[in-house]
């Protein structure tokens, strides 16, 4: 399915269709287009006829050069206006595509399994989202113009300059794309210079987020020193490669213009010589143009150089988006799956089996027996797998066989949003949005009233802080804001989950990143709203555990026991180890 | 922006010289349409066919000269925009690794790393493309009517007229354009951040069942996108046809007048073509100038974050402190009275605290995150300077120390374990360059990390890269516990610094941390009860304040935090056992 998005042919296509709702305005775009370049190239014309009329002194027909400023005036107009109107169809297919397919990728983020999330960078997939559809729109959909605008110019100017004289036009159509080797030329020899500079800098920046990204860790080892000499054999080098690469770059400009300058005296030569010997068939009006077409036939070779590797980068960035528009989707619920409205609590695993990669086992023959209002506790070492339940039991994750029934029904059977809301969930990465902390709060449940939001931070202990801060709760927080500590996040947390207080939860506990204080706080909630409700703990204190009327223990992501306490510690096995090693060492 | 001009001051003459040599190509650029004049005036007028050609000749004679000038002037900007771009950076490390913990914190880390690197960039290319264009595109303007003026007095009128206009116009649109494509960039942010936040988020967006409402707020946020952009578009579609538009209408205008001067022969049919090329130079000029503003906009916004940066002035420095010499008598540390708030802050995030520890002890120090643990050991390397009250290491205070005696005695594991890209042992010999194998070995086996290390295909040789992705959490950690204690250090601070490692690990790093470290002071910075219990002393710290001193049994009978903070972690048997 990726393959399809490799071949240039087929993401082209994709893009069409895409712009297929814009295609009225494409044509008519293509035929400012035209109108354009053709008016554009009529005026150096009107300009040479009105030279031929003014050969000197006495000479001058004014009555002939009053019609052809008129016209001038109107090509001129012409030629403005069309030229605008086409940039503003352009702007507008461009930005209304690149709007679309923008709408498209971001809806995919929802409908993709959460194994893809889990599984890619979420800085590869931001970009394809930001960075590559912005090179579409520059890339792809303006490059397309100008490339248009650009072969036109090409052709126009070669069929005005044969309408007034061959062979110098042959001059020009021969010399010119000399510009164009040059620019090759130099381009291909600065890559290698540019490659090095890039990668220089590569190191620099390495070097950098390293250094400066943990300045504290320097400053804490006095290795400040150490990392200024390491910096400046780096930034030596990123000196010495960065002049030859921007030298040899900036060459390009100079070059062409040498080798325009040469087109230009040829055209001068050869046009004088044409006007001296061609007996009226060549005059100085003509040579004017020429000169003029000479200046401007280089410009449009220049820019389709740019253009096709900015649109070839720009394919690439659109394939890569259509990847993304096209990976695999979540099974949608089925037409006739069960929307869950009340749940007794009981939550049931039949000879589950679970793995994120098939080669790996993880989870085998699991089976697990919650009665309404029972207490769940999940323990294990740090990173042995325990969010994996999360995403059995949420459906994050679909099992591999067997099923998880909740309240009798099979969660397979259930809409994922009506099995989702049955739960509570307050995970330790405490994910906030950008937004008020009342629209956190009331984040599942974006109708609640102000007392309804009042209400749920009180039982979750967070009102108080909040009334302290400057603007109560209107305040905007973010993931990244840092004025709330850890512990007043998951506070907020558990708020949101209070507003509707679903009858089965899924917590997650703290470990050192919440104070104690705070901690005891986040209990206090916590074992308030498992009062009578059905509830899995992934738990880290002694109480919890020992509450728990049931306990996995889990270990590199397998489910290695389960049952009460008493009964673990009677069997001696990994939980008593457990047990002994954190509780009751030396 | 010219603050940072100073760094050309190594690069002088490449400064002069580069922008000189692009003023003499233009000035072989201005002379080509008096050339062509010649060729028409003169030689077809005369059917002088040697005068063509040898005009011909100096029209390629100025182009070879201009390319040239042209180059000569490239070579000299790109040396001394590179040369600026590397002084910059070099002093630009000086300064940040100065700014001590409290700039940094309300500067970013990641800030400065831009800082460093992207605004650098941009400031370099910016110096470039000014030492190439600045002078170039005004003398060509202005070059060009001089030109006119030596042809025809009055039509040198308007090219007086236009190019003002010309140059109007092109300042207007991009006066207009430019806060737009600002705002355009901010709203592009929000897509990001919503972007991001949708795939952070994935699991409480579905567990609420709120992808509808994400969704719709990112269109309405991409429509809005849509809107800026097509306004910023309209605006800036309007540059090319109307400066087209202003250089045709002034040519008609010159064709007009030029005409009625030709046939009073004041002017010739050469002089004419030649004005009509002096026309069209000076819009391609002018063009040339508008991609410069927006090159020197964008410089100009990095340059004043770099300022911003080079203006924040370390608020610690040991200036003038010279060599402290010990008093073997006085205890490792001590705490006078101290009290100390974050800059910007109101509240303290230390009241009155004091304590003293003698050399060799093993001190605990437990508390809630905001309780100001790390506070108080941030204190002691001087990574802040207290807002009251004395900090005294070896009986002396830590302001008299320079930084590098102070720091040399202390031995840190920060929370987050960082380590640098190169092998174990570099990463090993941050404190000590010249430490053996045998010691690095020694502390590599107390912090439980000699075992996997030596697991490894090179050993102590073995490459880390980049964050130390190659590792896992906890043997990073061990790493960095190996680290502080390589080089002879008088204290060690362990700052919450066991958290990823398994239980029996942790068991074992204490015990040895208990056995092994005679004569170095140890602080132990924990939330967990059983990370301290067995220390020589606990400091119980509660919002800001000392609430308890003392050893476990003591502290668990007379220290109320201390009692709530062990009846919520410790079992029953164990609080029994207690005393």
């Amino acid at each position: 399915m990726a393959d399809k998005n490799k071949n240039s042919a087929g993401v082209l296509r994709r893009l069409m269709r895409y712009a297929s709702p814009y295609v009225p305005m494409f044509i008519l775009s293509m035929v400012f287009a035209v109108i354009t370049v053709a008016t554009t190239l009529y005026a150096p014309i009107l300009i040479g006829r009105a030279v031929d009329v003014m050969i000197g002194r006495d000479n001058v027909d004014l009555d002939k050069l009053t019609p052809i400023v008129i016209e001038l005036v109107v090509v001129v107009a012409v030629t403005a206006l069309s030229q605008w109107l086409m940039s503003l169809l352009t702007n507008k297919i461009t930005f209304n595509v690149v709007r679309d397919i923008r709408n498209d990728a971001f809806c995919k983020l929802d409908r993709l399994p959460l194994s893809h999330i889990d599984s890619h960078p979420h800085g590869d997939i931001i970009s394809r989202i930001i960075t590559d559809i912005d090179q579409i729109s520059d890339g792809l959909l303006m490059g397309f113009a100008q490339l248009f605008t650009g072969i036109c110019t090409i052709f126009g100017t070669i069929i005005f300059m044969l309408r007034i004289n061959l062979k110098i036009s042959l001059i020009v159509i021969l010399l010119t794309p000399l510009s164009l080797f040059v620019a090759r030329f130099i381009a291909k020899n600065t890559f290698m210079l540019f490659h090095k500079q890039s990668e220089a800098r590569g190191e620099m920046t390495s070097l950098v987020e390293e250094v400066t990204g943990d300045l504290k860790t320097v400053q804490a080892f006095g290795y400040e020193e150490e990392a200024e000499e390491r910096f400046e054999v780096y930034n030596k080098r990123l000196q010495q490669v960065g002049v030859k690469a921007i030298f040899f770059s900036s060459l390009t400009n100079p070059c062409t213009r040498f080798v325009n300058g040469l087109v230009y005296t040829s055209v001068g030569i050869f046009g004088a010589l044409a006007v001296m010997n061609g007996a009226g068939t060549f005059t100085v009006g003509n040579l004017s143009s020429f000169l003029t077409y000479a200046n401007q036939y280089t410009k449009p070779f220049n820019e389709i150089s740019g253009v096709i590797t900015e649109l070839q980068s720009a394919l690439a960035s659109a394939g890569r988006v259509f990847d993304l528009i096209d990976e695999k989707e979540e099974i949608p619920d089925s037409k006739d799956a069960v929307v869950l409205s009340e749940v007794d609590g009981s939550v049931e695993a039949r000879h589950v089996y679970f793995s994120y990669d098939p080669k790996v086992k993880l989870i085998e023959d699991f089976d697990l027996h919650v009665r309404p209002g029972e207490r769940t506790a999940i323990v294990g070492p740090t990173g042995c797998g325990k969010t994996t339940m999360i995403n059995l039991l949420m459906r994050f994750y679909d099992t591999d066989s067997g099923e998880i029934r909740v309240s009798g029904t099979p969660i397979k059977d259930c809409t994922r949003s009506s099995m989702r809301s049955m739960y509570g969930m307050v995970l330790q990465e405490t994910w906030l949005k950008t937004a008020t902390i009342r629209d956190n709060i009331r984040y599942g449940k974006p109708d609640a009233t102000e007392d309804e939001v009042i209400k749920a931070a009180k039982s979750a202990h967070c009102h108080g802080f909040i009334k302290r801060l400057p603007k109560g709760y209107d305040t905007v927080i973010s993931d990244a804001f840092s004025t709330l500590s850890q512990g007043q996040k998951q506070l907020l947390c558990i708020a949101r989950v209070m507003l509707s207080l679903p009858p089965m939860l899924i917590l997650d506990e703290a470990t050192s990143s919440i104070d104690t204080r705070t901690e005891l706080i986040v209990q206090r909630a916590f074992a308030k709203m498992m009062e009578g409700r059905t509830s899995f703990i992934i738990a880290h204190r002694l109480s919890t555990i020992k509450e728990a009327d049931n306990i996995i223990v889990m270990r590199s992501g397998h489910i290695v026991e389960q049952g009460t306490h008493d009964s673990l510690m009677e069997k001696g096995g990994f939980y008593s180890e457990l047990y002994n090693s954190q509780f009751a060492v030396e | 922006m010219f603050r940072l001009f100073r760094y050309l001051k190594n690069y002088k003459k490449e400064s002069v010289i580069g922008p000189l040599f692009k003023l003499i190509e233009a000035c072989f650029e201005l002379a080509v349409p008096v050339v062509m004049k010649k060729i028409i005036d003169v030689g077809i007028v005369n059917e002088d066919m040697g005068y063509i050609l040898r005009m011909g000749g100096i029209m390629v004679l100025l182009g070879v000269l201009g390319l040239s000038c042209s180059l000569t002037a490239q070579f000299f900007a790109a040396k001394a925009s590179v040369g600026f771009g590397t002084a910059l950076r070099t002093d630009l490390m000086r300064h940040i690794n100065k700014l001590s913990y409290s700039e940094i914190d309300s500067i970013g880390s990641s800030t400065l790393v831009t800082r460093m690197t992207a605004d650098i960039n941009t400031a370099q290319s910016g110096v470039n493309i000014l030492l190439r264009l600045l002078l170039r595109s005004p003398f060509i303007v202005i070059g060009a009517v001089i030109m006119a003026f030596t042809f025809s007095v009055k039509l040198t009128l308007i090219f007086l007229i236009a190019a003002p206009c010309l140059a109007f116009v092109i300042y207007r649109i991009m006066s207009l354009t430019i806060p737009r494509y600002k705002h355009i960039r901010k709203t592009l942010d929000r897509t990001n951040l919503l972007t991001s936040e949708a795939l952070s988020g994935a699991r409480v967006i579905r567990a609420f069942s709120r992808q509808e409402d994400e969704e719709r707020e990112f269109r309405n946020v991409n429509e809005e996108l849509t809107v800026l952009q097509l306004a910023a578009g309209k605006i800036s579609a309007l540059m090319n046809p109307m400066t087209y538009v202003i250089v045709n209408i002034a040519i008609t205008a010159l064709i007009w007048f030029g005409g009625r001067a030709v046939l009073v022969g004041s002017i010739s049919q050469g002089d004419m073509v030649a004005l009509i090329n002096y026309m069209n130079q000076i819009l391609l000029a002018l063009l040339a100038m508008a991609i410069l503003v927006t090159n020197i906009t964008k410089m100009q916004a990095s340059a004043i974050r770099i300022n911003d940066v080079f203006d924040v002035k370390p608020s610690v420095t040991d200036e003038g402190n010279s060599e402290v010499k010990a008093d073997d008598s006085a205890p490792a540390v001590e705490f006078r009275n101290v009290s100390f708030a974050y800059s910007g802050s109101e509240e303290q995030a230390l009241s009155d605290i004091s304590f003293t520890v003698n050399r060799g002890e093993t001190v605990g120090i437990i508390g809630g995150t905001g309780s100001g643990k790390s506070t108080v050991i941030n204190l002691i390397p001087r990574f802040y300077d207290v807002s009251s009250g004395q900090v005294l290491v070896d009986g002396t205070d830590v302001k008299k120390y320079p930084f590098k005696q102070l720091r040399h005695k202390i031995g840190i594991v920060p929370q987050r374990a960082v380590l640098f890209k190169g092998t174990i042992r570099d990463n090993l010999k941050w404190r000590d360059k010249s430490a053996s194998d045998d010691e690095i070995i020694k502390a590599l086996k107390l912090a439980q990390a000699y075992d996997f290390v030596m697991e490894k295909p090179s050993g102590l040789d073995e490459q880390i890269v980049r964050d130390g992705k190659n590792l896992s959490g906890g043997q990073r950690q061990r790493l960095t516990i190996a680290r502080a204690f390589i080089g002879s250090p008088e204290i060690v601070i362990l700052d919450d610094s066991a958290s990823a490692l398994d239980l029996a690990t942790d068991a074992r790093l204490r015990k040895a941390i208990a056995d092994e470290t005679d004569g170095i002071t140890v602080f132990i910075v924990s939330q967990r009860i059983s990370s301290i219990k067995n220390v020589d002393k606990i400091i119980v710290m509660d919002d800001g304040r000392v609430s308890g001193i003392g050893t476990h049994s003591e502290l668990f009978n007379n220290c109320e935090v201390y009692k709530e903070i062990c009846l919520s972690q410790l079992s029953d048997e164990e609080v029994k056992n207690i005393g």
